[in-house]
């Protein structure tokens, strides 16, 4: 199963330019240029980019962006109705995780940030898992046999030294596989943001670093982060190649990302991809956006939604229908149903979980302290 | 048997897993070819290849993080900090992430880290190289914690910390790195985490010491002996977990405790220490447990070094204390 990765870093045609690299030539971080394939109207642009995509791994695409997006929505209700705690909205933000995650393989791994929710899903999370997470409870870090993924990282940006040690074992192990990473644009201000993208140039890891660049890292706008005039340009300092794209598109996004994975696989090293997109709802269910940004600017993008565009387009290729849509909605809506009856009722961890787990075998001092809370528990029932 | 100093031990343990098992690896800054500033890790790279044993960029949370990625598919990566002061770029993942991993996951990924530096100070360093931590790292939930104070224990606790599914903070005394040789055996051997060992019986009082403070203790013993104090010596070797039993099966039959820390006093493994007799075996004390630290400093620079670390006088001082203590 597992294969050499042959080509080493600093493999490199003799024009100097990377193997396979006319997108991210034209794309050049310094030029200027953002990728973009369809218009907010769903009509293609640039039919030179049009990525090689199947009408049904499209279709697959637009129907998971959809279930993304009724799943964030039961999950903010949920939160609302005080059944979940505080959670990330991705409203807006669907084809950057879905059209990224497209572009890799099942055995390819995921290292998520915390708003792909059409990530983990199309990667094999179980949406239980994620309500799970968003419950409280440890089980939301416990992936299915097969799924590879890390779990969801809260420390802004530490997943991607992650990602680079991920992609130092799969080439010391020489396994074809290639990791994709994810960070906020906030989240490329933290150091660990420089030393995973380091680490992984250095050693010509086959990782590829997706920025979903939401504008905003909570209240603090992208321009407050960084003088640079994009983060794609970002890439250059580390010697990697960087492509911005539009990350509401979602051609757009899985052409870019298609290129990086396939470049990284290749054994040339990581990829930095921008993607530029506007989360449409909070930041999480606890965040109150009209703090910091306008009505007028959501108005903006409201019509940028992803969703329309991707759906559009879908019609326009005549792969789509209002009776498929309403069928899709339904269909999603029942996996949300089901996800959600599935965790609701669930309670505290057994009170071995909270101690087990620690290390491969109970300590002294954990035992001790496990028992003194069973104790007290005894003596708490005793008294009713 | 070969005779060797603690680093040689040391180098002697990465070399031998480094054969043992493929999924070792060993890095760090300035560790593939130069071989540690130390020389812990010299000539490894020569003999094992710089797949198994390389320098990387000079950024100490990206070395951790890494072994985070690296564990997730099964190698087991031994990562040097080169000095006690600088891990604390690094704590980030050490705390967010590889202590916490395994509880996390409810126990699918585990983190067979070992993150190994020279700690202490008694070599006239810079500032910042003269840490004593430990207390900070075992106070991490998910971290066992190891100080040898022997090249033979050096040696077996670093196989076993390599080995250990769970991540190993490994801190090295290294003002002992060659102040001392013994025998070590050629070849695998464990000396197990979590079990501390008496050194010497005795029966007048505990002391209760670990790493470069073991040296310490036991430079005091002659003078000890000939004010006829006689002392029974532990070494802890593991900080976390404390081996509760040998401690207090000791205290037990000593009735006195005194525990040399070169870290600062406050909120320290000796306070850890007493807390555990007091609880265990508040009724043999004969006197209260005492402690002998660093102070609630950071660690002077060198022209004032020797007023900060315990010594071998200091400790005879302190045991004379506790011997004399009446109720
Ligand atoms: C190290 C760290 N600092 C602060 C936070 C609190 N925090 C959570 S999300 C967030 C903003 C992240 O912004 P960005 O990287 O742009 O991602 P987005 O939320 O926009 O998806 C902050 C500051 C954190 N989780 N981790
Ligand atoms: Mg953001």
């Amino acid at each position: 199963m597992a294969t050499e990765v042959k080509a080493k870093k600093g493999d490199r045609v003799s024009n100097g330019k990377p193997n396979g690299a006319s997108l991210f030539e034209s794309f050049h971080p310094l030029s200027g240029n953002k990728l973009e394939v369809l218009d907010p109207n769903g009509k293609v642009t640039h039919p030179e980019w049009l990525p090689d995509l199947s009408d049904d791994l499209l279709v697959e695409g637009y129907k998971m962006m959809r279930f993304a997006r009724i799943a964030d929505l039961k999950a903010v209700n949920l939160q609302r109705q005080g059944k979940l705690y505080t959670l990330p909205v991705n409203r807006g933000q669907e084809a950057c995780a879905v059209g990224s995650a497209m572009a890799i393989r099942k055995s390819d791994w995921l290292v998520p940030a915390f708003r792909e929710i059409g990530a983990y899903l199309w990667h094999g999370w179980p949406l239980s898992t994620l309500y799970k997470w968003y419950l409280g409870l440890e089980a939301g870090g416990v992936l299915p046999e097969g799924v590879n993924s890390l779990p969801t990282s809260v420390p802004i940006t530490s997943q991607l030294p992650h990602a680079a040690g991920l992609g130092h074992a799969i080439k010391y192990k020489g396994l074809d596989a290639v990791v994709m990473a994810y960070v906020g644009d906030g989240g490329t201000s933290e150091g660990d943001f420089s030393e995973g993208l380091n680490w992984a140039a250095v050693f010509a890891c086959p990782c590829v670093f997706f920025i979903n660049n939401n504008h905003y890292a909570i209240s603090v706008p992208r321009e407050s982060q960084t003088r640079a005039e994009t983060l794609a340009q970002k890439a250059l300092g580390f010697g990697m190649p960087g492509i911005q794209v539009d990350g509401n598109d979602l051609l757009a996004v899985y052409r870019a990302t298609k290129e990086a994975v396939d470049y990284a696989r290749a054994g040339n090293g990581p990829v930095l991809i921008e993607a530029v997109t506007y989360r449409l709802g909070a930041h999480t269910t606890s965040d109150d956006p009209t703090k910091y940004r306008t009505t007028d600017e959501e108005k903006l993008w409201e019509p940028r939604d992803p969703l329309l565009r991707t759906k559009k387009y879908l019609f326009e290729k005549q792969v789509w229908s209002d009776e498929k849509e309403e069928e899709l909605v339904q269909y999603c809506t029942a996996q949300v149903v089901r996800a959600t009856e599935e965790v609701i009722h669930l309670g505290s961890n057994p009170i071995p979980e909270l101690f087990e787990n620690m290390y491969e075998s109970l300590t002294n001092s954990l035992e001790e302290q496990k028992r003194d809370l069973e104790e007290f528990l005894r003596w708490q029932g005793k008294r009713g | 048997m070969p005779i060797m100093t603690m680093v040689q031990a040391l180098n002697n343990a990465l070399d031998v897993k480094l054969a043992d098992d493929p999924s070792v690896l060993c890095f760090g800054e300035d560790v593939g070819v130069e071989g540690g500033v130390f020389r812990v890790t010299e000539h490894l790279q020569r003999k094992h290849g710089v797949k198994r044993v390389f320098d990387t960029p000079l950024a100490e949370s990206s070395i951790i993080g890494a072994c985070v990625g690296m564990s997730v598919l099964g190698l087991r990566p031994v990562a040097e900090m080169q000095f006690d002061g600088f891990v604390y770029p690094a704590m980030n993942q050490i705390i967010t992430h590889i202590s916490r991993y395994r509880y996390r996951t409810r126990g699918q990924r585990n983190m067979p880290v070992t993150i190994r530096f020279p700690y202490g100070g008694g070599v006239k360093a810079l500032e910042l190289h003269s840490e004593s931590m430990e207390a900070m790292y075992a106070h991490i939930p998910g971290l066992k914690v190891v100080i040898p104070s022997t090249p033979y224990d050096a040696k077996g606790l670093m196989i076993a910390a390599i080995e250990d599914n769970d991540p190993v903070i490994f801190q090295e005394p290294k003002r002992l790195y060659r102040a001392t040789k013994q025998e070590v055996p050629d070849g695998l051997y464990r000396i197990p985490i979590g079990k501390a060992k008496v050194e010497k019986e005795g029966k007048h009082m505990t002391i209760i010491s670990w790493g470069a403070m073991m040296h310490v203790c036991r430079k005091a013993l002659a003078s000890l002996d000939q004010d006829n104090i006689d002392v029974e010596l532990g070494d802890l070797r593991t900080i976390y977990p404390l081996d509760w039993e040998t401690i207090v099966s000791s205290v037990q039959k000593t009735g006195r405790l005194l525990v040399v820390q070169e870290g600062p006093k406050s909120f320290g493994v000796a306070a850890e220490l007493i807390a555990l007799v007091n609880e265990k075996c508040f009724e043999y004390l004969e006197a209260p447990p005492m402690r002998l630290c660093g102070n609630d400093t950071i660690p002077p620079l060198p022209r004032s070094e020797d007023l900060y670390c315990p010594t071998p006088e200091r400790v005879h001082f302190y045991a004379r204390k506790l011997l004399d203590y009446a109720t």
